[in-house]
């Protein structure tokens, strides 16, 4: 089963879920899709990792072949191509790479090369299969990366950390999810995000439950909205400034406390009936 | 000789956007005669200074006039040698005169886009 964990306003506790329900179940990869600040890795501390490169495609053209037509750049409906001194020019940042103006080109004169956009690293820590993909700084598109970070992933269970907000990168991210967890922050800010992700997930018609991480007593909006949407709350999980300390140092949650470790293997059977259901 | 004015909803006044600039004003120095043409960039989802640039170049500008520009956009009108003066915020008229005396300076720091979540 794919489960992925997402929350749209960042520091909820996406890769402090993730992270501790990953190591408590059974057979699970963690695969770091936040890729622009993959921070999975330094819980996991995973050992002899992999590194290997990922690529998007831009294209080149041949100005022999070239007969000004402009049709690629009419083509292009992301804008990445413009037509000056009489040859086509392409911003790679703007590029989706998704070859169009090779098909459109009469000529023959696009042709493709690679050009890369960050890693993915793959290691294991304790047995656990832990995946990171990293885009590389300053690039705009972190989705190329997420993907290829999710197809190395091919393990029984599968836990994915998304990026936060609600944007391409989180649905690529949640793409190919069996369930999706929800972390929402009991605050005004955090409820706000928290809605836009819960319209996400229920316009991808994803199963989906929620954890509210950091409690401090009920957060009315927060459990109001999810009632009346009929969206399950799954776990609550109190702020504590012992567990935040553990979080804080880089320690693993489940690993070191046994109370924590029975809430999350709860957790983990939750969803797995609510996934059934 | 054409220079060329994003201009706002008023059609009359210049606009701080470069490539989402909903009208283009452009001005035939050679007849003395205006043309006010829709920018079809403003509507699009992505690359907008980059598909405005590429307008103002088919429109066979030799001059832009504007507050602001961002860097795809410049690269593709310097490629073109399209001369980029900074606009001062106001009617596109008063920024035509002061173009004329010689008052307006070269614009040469261009910023990175306003690429909004892809």
């Amino acid at each position: 089963m794919k489960i992925a964990v997402l929350s749209g306003k960042g520091g909820t506790g996406k890769t402090f879920v993730s992270v501790n329900l990953t190591a408590v179940a059974p057979h699970a990869t963690y695969i770091d899709c936040d890729a622009e600040e993959p921070n999975g890795h330094l819980f996991f501390k995973p050992e002899q990792t992999q590194q290997t490169e990922v690529y998007t495609m831009i294209p080149t053209f041949d100005g022999t072949k070239c007969n000004g037509c402009r049709k690629c750049v009419d083509f292009c409906r992301f804008n990445a191509l413009a037509f000056v001194q009489g040859k086509p020019k392409v911003f790679p940042d703007v590029c989706h790479a998704c070859g169009g103006c090779a098909l459109v080109c009469p000529t023959g004169a696009v042709a493709e090369e690679k050009r890369g956009i960050g890693v993915v690293s793959e290691g294991l820590s304790d047995g656990i299969p832990v995946i990171s993909g990293i885009l590389n700084t300053g690039e705009i598109s972190a989705v190329p990366v997420i993907r290829a970070a999710l197809r190395a992933g091919n393990g029984e269970n599968t836990v994915i950390d998304s990026p936060p907000g609600s944007g391409c990168s989180v649905m690529e991210a949640v793409s190919g999810a069996d369930y999706c967890l929800l972390v929402a922050e009991p605050t005004a800010f955090g409820f706000h995000n928290f809605r836009m992700v819960h319209k996400l997930v229920s316009l991808l018609h994803k199963p989906f439950g929620v954890v509210i991480n950091k409690t401090n007593g009920v957060y009315a909006p927060l459990e109001e909205f999810c009632a009346n949407h009929h969206t399950p709350i799954l776990l609550r999980i109190s702020y504590d400034a012992k567990i935040a300390e553990i979080a804080a140092r880089g320690d693993i949650a489940v690993t070191l406390n046994p109370a924590f470790a029975q809430m999350f293997t709860s957790l983990w059977e939750r969803i797995q009936e609510e996934a059934t259901a | 000789m054409i220079i060329a004015i994003p201009l706002d909803e008023t059609k009359q006044d210049v606009c701080v956007s470069f490539g989402r600039a909903p009208y283009y004003l452009f001005r035939n120095t050679d007849t003395n005669t205006d043309e006010i043409l829709t920018n079809a960039a403003a509507q699009a989802q992505g690359g907008a200074g980059i598909k405005a640039a590429q307008f103002v170049v088919d429109q066979h500008a030799d001059t832009l006039l504007t507050i602001r520009c961002g860097e795809n956009a410049s690269e593709v009108l310097l490629a073109a040698k399209i001369c980029i003066y900074k606009a001062q915020k106001g009617s596109a008229a008063d920024n035509l005169k002061a173009y004329d005396e010689g008052k307006l300076e070269k614009l040469e720091s261009f910023h990175p886009g306003f690429h909004g979540a892809v």
